[in-house]
């Protein structure tokens, strides 16, 4: 096997043992960067891949996580060129621990909005395992890359499952940890209240380190909580013996595809095999989730997305307008896609006067019961498992001119966002044409180490993290 | 048709802290544009907000020292508008669960004891400045994020004057307090003025109008009076009053429109999700009571009761801390209280506005002023002189003894030389000399007065008219 093919574990400890040196883990990853990312296009376009730094593990970043004087334009035509003048705090981690941080950014829908990677202002990136197909979103590039052995591992941000569903529709694995977890500081915000921070990596070991160190109390991130981080490296042990599962009803309905539910129920069945109690379980309000979802996050969309205006930073029209306004107008006109269009306008509707209480109010109520659902299941069972997605990878452009559509891809993960518990998506299964299913986990807060436990029995249990695309 | 005014204010006072309301930067006043800025009061995209302390804890002693209920849960929002001096074109502010409800304020207007209700107070960011060039429009960030507090009165208010005195009087306390330079002018105190007419003795509230952008309490006063005026005319010809914002112009004495109520932004308030809701815990709310200072009404009772004055008297330099301060050395130093404070609202506040410096700028030590009022009370230099030597030690520094002596300025006692000119001034004058003979009293002051400008207002004025009296009583 190839360097660029090991994970991230693997590598240390040859570099521990000094039978490799970090240059040969570049050398390695430009090797197939040359070979592959013309079709797979896991980076923003126009990336110089020269610049991946010599020391350290190099991590891939998502290109809505602020580097220092690095591009860091949320595939976004409004950002475009933006080099912010602070690392994210999660950079900073990164850099302490010793890693190095790859200068390319990983692609995405533009500022997080999508669940295929198509909303890019740099154009779509595809499925490493069929190039015919999306890689799932936002996070797509950091998955396919990790997928692609493009990358070692990466980080991407999860809102209603940007990390957990590119990660099932290419193979890897995804963490989106607990709400507070991780620092926000330096993530540029798409809904401040469920954004998070997390892993994509080969493996399940490798995302135990990564969150590791990425997590934790920041002063500069007041939703950051002041928890200790266990050392999540710690609870990969192999055994699930009287682990609690539940499985909600409610994700097993129309619309989830045949393959998909046949893998989720193998991999239940191995988990009874291996000593876990498996039940049924009933998370009432699951059918809100995504009209609630998406009243909140465009809520808190139009506002974050306000400060993009041409005034600052980034992009400004050409166009001499008038007026104040039209500066504002053609600016935000031009910039921003038809994607973001769509909720920057909505969440300002959802916003407006006589309708803040019918909508916003209302959906923080109903937010508050889905996670009083998640609440009393967690006080009887120490997970509950869920397929991640409920179909493998689409293809591209099947989905581009449904929103509506679209948006049910992220139906199974959107509530843990919502309710703010941690989740991971980890390969169980390929399907007929060789696409990848994903599993979901989801604990409750702060348990990121049940999370881990089960993750990692299932995975060395099983041989799904070890396929590889064929590109 | 009579009218009366309905008067709410709403005051922003910028707080005094070291740094920004949610970022570390410094708060500081004529600094080089854009320098006193970082990621997150630039709102750079991916910075978030965190609490500044100290101004919220100055926001609860404001609140305690209104007597407002300070609420046990609170929250942020977000203000949701489009400005270029608005980094994020969102404030963060407090909307539904403001840190502090129902308060009240005692003024004294027109020799009356009045009480006006504070409807809240609450912490909110303040934005960037904007400087407007011929062809093109600057803005510098360095005041974005300076901790704002919000302090909303009922409508209670019911003369320009009370308003006036609800300003003057909410200064002081915010001075007291130590928590903000409350200058108008500078802009760390602004005041916007919500004003309707009705009917005397209806109930129902007339439509409202909003005066924005005076830059003093005079001008608040001047609008609110512009206001009632312009509405009372248009009430008197039947015509209708628009709800709107208007603008003050300092220039014309006027008010013009600047938007009506079609026109106002829809602010899509929501509660800010970077900052969680807090919980104001009872032992931080008795800290703060602790630790807050003597205020002005309980000054006042104090300065009454300790150095035996009139609450009128002691007005003036209640209304002003260091003033008070000022007062309380002097005291200490010459037990002459009612001497001091006459001198200090007198002679010492002309000079003070004048120069326009304050008690702590004028560079008048307590020493040296008290040194020149024993100067007067032993009868060494006259009252009117005195005036005179005042300016001539700020002006150079000098103390009042050498002043006097290198002038010449002091007080002539000596009754040979005042004898001299009292006996020029009676031949002078014969025609007063008479009226006094007739009985008219008042022609001896004016003869008094003829001395006194003769000597150059140094003669001593009692022994002047002891002169007088006695020369004219063997003429």
């Amino acid at each position: 096997m190839n360097l660029n093919q090991l994970t991230a574990r693997q590598l240390q400890k040859k570099l521990d043992a000094k039978e490799i040196k970090p240059q040969e883990i570049i050398s390695s990853l430009k090797q197939r960067l040359a070979e592959s990312e013309e079709k797979v296009r896991a980076y923003v376009s126009g990336a110089d891949f020269s610049s991946i730094p010599d020391e350290g593990l190099p991590v891939a970043i998502k290109d809505n996580i602020c580097t220092k004087g690095l591009n860091t334009q949320c595939c976004s035509k409004i950002l475009k060129d933006f080099k912010p003048p602070y690392d994210a705090t999660v950079i900073k981690k990164i850099k302490e621990a010793g890693l190095s941080v790859q200068s390319a950014k990983t692609n995405m829908d533009e500022f997080a909005f999508g669940s295929s990677t198509e909303n890019s202002f740099f154009g779509a990136t595809h499925n490493p395992w069929d190039i015919e197909r999306v890689p799932g979103g936002s996070s797509g590039g950091s998955a396919a890359a990790v997928a692609a052995d493009e990358a070692i591992w990466a980080l991407g941000s999860d809102t209603g499952g940007s990390i957990r569903q590119p990660a099932s529709f290419c193979g890897v694995v995804g963490l989106k940890p607990t709400y507070g977890r991780v620092s926000r500081y330096g993530l540029i915000a798409f809904a401040s209240s469920l954004d998070q921070i997390g892993p994509i990596t080969k493996d399940v070991a490798d995302s135990a380190w990564l969150a590791k160190i990425i997590s934790g109390h920041d002063i500069q991130d007041a939703t950051a909580v002041d928890i200790p981080v266990p050392d999540y490296t710690k609870a990969l042990v192999k055994d699930v013996k009287g682990i609690k599962i539940g499985v909600p009803e409610e994700y097993f309905v129309e619309g989830l595809d045949e393959e998909v539910k046949e893998h989720i129920l193998q991999a239940i069945e191995l988990l009874k095999k291996l000593g876990a109690t498996v039940k049924k379980v009933k998370l009432p309000h699951t059918q809100y989730a995504l009209p609630v979802y998406y009243i909140i996050a465009t809520a808190e969309a139009s506002s974050n997305l306000a400060r993009f205006d041409g005034v600052e930073y980034g992009f400004r029209t050409d166009s001499k307008g008038q007026s104040l306004i039209d500066m504002y107008e053609e600016t935000r006109g031009e910039g921003f896609g038809s994607e973001a269009k769509r909720r920057i306008i909505l969440g300002t509707y959802v916003l407006s006067h006589g309708y803040y209480e019918a909508y916003y109010l209302r959906a923080q109520k109903v937010r508050t019961l889905i996670k009083n659902d998640f609440d009393a299941v967690f006080k009887e069972f120490d997970c509950i498992l869920t397929p991640t997605s409920p179909t493998p990878a689409f293809k591209i452009g099947e989905k581009a001119a449904n929103p509506l559509n679209m948006y049910l891809s992220d139906i199974y993960t959107i509530p843990a966002n919502l309710a703010g518990i941690p989740a991971i998506s980890l390969p169980c299964g390929l399907t007929k044409k060789r696409l990848p299913v994903g599993l979901q986990i989801l604990t409750k807060a702060f348990d990121e180490e049940t999370l881990f436990r089960i993750a990692y029995t299932y995975e060395q249990n099983t041989s799904w993290h070890l396929e590889k695309p064929k590109l | 048709m009579s009218y009366e005014c309905v008067i709410g204010l709403e005051v922003h006072a910028q707080l005094n802290t070291r740094t920004k309301a949610f970022c570390g930067c410094a708060v500081e006043f004529g600094k080089e544009p854009n320098s006193l800025t970082c990621p997150v009061c630039l709102g750079l995209p991916g910075s978030l907000p965190v609490l500044n302390q100290t101004a919220f804890e100055y926001a609860v002693k404001v609140a305690l020292a209104l007597g407002c209920q300070v609420q046990k849960n609170t929250k942020f929002d977000r203000k949701n508008y489009f400005y270029p001096d608005l980094p994020k074109n969102y404030q963060i502010s407090q909307y539904d669960l403001p840190l502090s409800l129902k308060g009240s304020l005692e003024i004294e207007s027109a020799d009356k004891m009045k009480k006006i209700g504070i409807t809240r107070v609450h912490l909110e960011e303040d934005a960037g400045k904007l400087i407007h060039l011929d062809d093109a429009s600057l803005v510098d960030y360095n005041r974005a994020g300076t901790p704002l507090l919000e302090i909303v009165s009922e409508p209670d208010i019911s003369s320009p004057l009370e308003a006036y005195d609800y300003l003057t009087v909410l200064k002081a306390i915010l001075q007291y307090l130590g928590v903000s330079d409350c200058d108008m002018e500078k802009g760390t105190l602004r005041c916007d003025a919500n004003i309707s007419l009705r009917k005397t003795g209806v109930k129902t509230l007339g439509a409202k109008v909003e005066l924005k952008n005076m830059n003093s309490f005079k001008a608040v006063k001047d609008a609110l009076e512009y206001e009632i005026g312009r509405q009372t005319d248009l009430l008197s010809e039947n015509k209708g009053i628009i709800q709107e914002t208007r603008l003050w112009d300092a220039k014309k004495l006027a008010t013009f429109s600047m938007r009506t109520k079609e026109e106002a932004s829809d602010y899509r308030y929501f509660p800010e999700p970077d900052l969680p809701l807090f919980t104001i815990e009872d032992s931080l709310i008795e800290k703060i009571k602790g630790s807050l200072p003597e205020l002005p009404r309980e000054k006042s009772a104090r300065f009454v009761k300790e150095y035996g004055l009139t609450e009128r008297e002691v007005k003036l330099v209640i209304q002003d801390k260091d003033l008070a301060d000022y007062f309380e050395a002097c005291c200490k130093l010459y037990p002459k209280a009612k001497i001091i404070n006459n001198w200090l609202i007198g002679a010492v506040s002309a000079e003070m506005n004048s120069r326009k410096l304050e008690i702590a700028t004028l560079r008048l030590s307590a020493a040296s002023l008290i040194e020149l009022i024993k100067l007067v009370e032993d009868g060494s230099v006259s009252n009117l002189v005195a005036k005179d030597v005042l300016k001539e030690m700020l002006d150079s520094g000098k103390p009042a003894v050498s002043i006097i002596k290198e002038k010449g300025l002091a007080q002539i006692s000596d009754t040979s030389q005042l004898e001299k000119i009292a006996g020029d001034v009676i031949k002078e004058n014969g025609r007063s000399v008479q009226d006094f003979l007739a009985g008219k009293e008042n022609a001896l002051m004016f003869l008094v007065g003829q001395v006194m400008r003769k000597s150059g207002g140094k003669a001593n004025p009692k022994v002047v008219q002891e002169i007088l009296r006695g020369r004219l009583k063997n003429v």
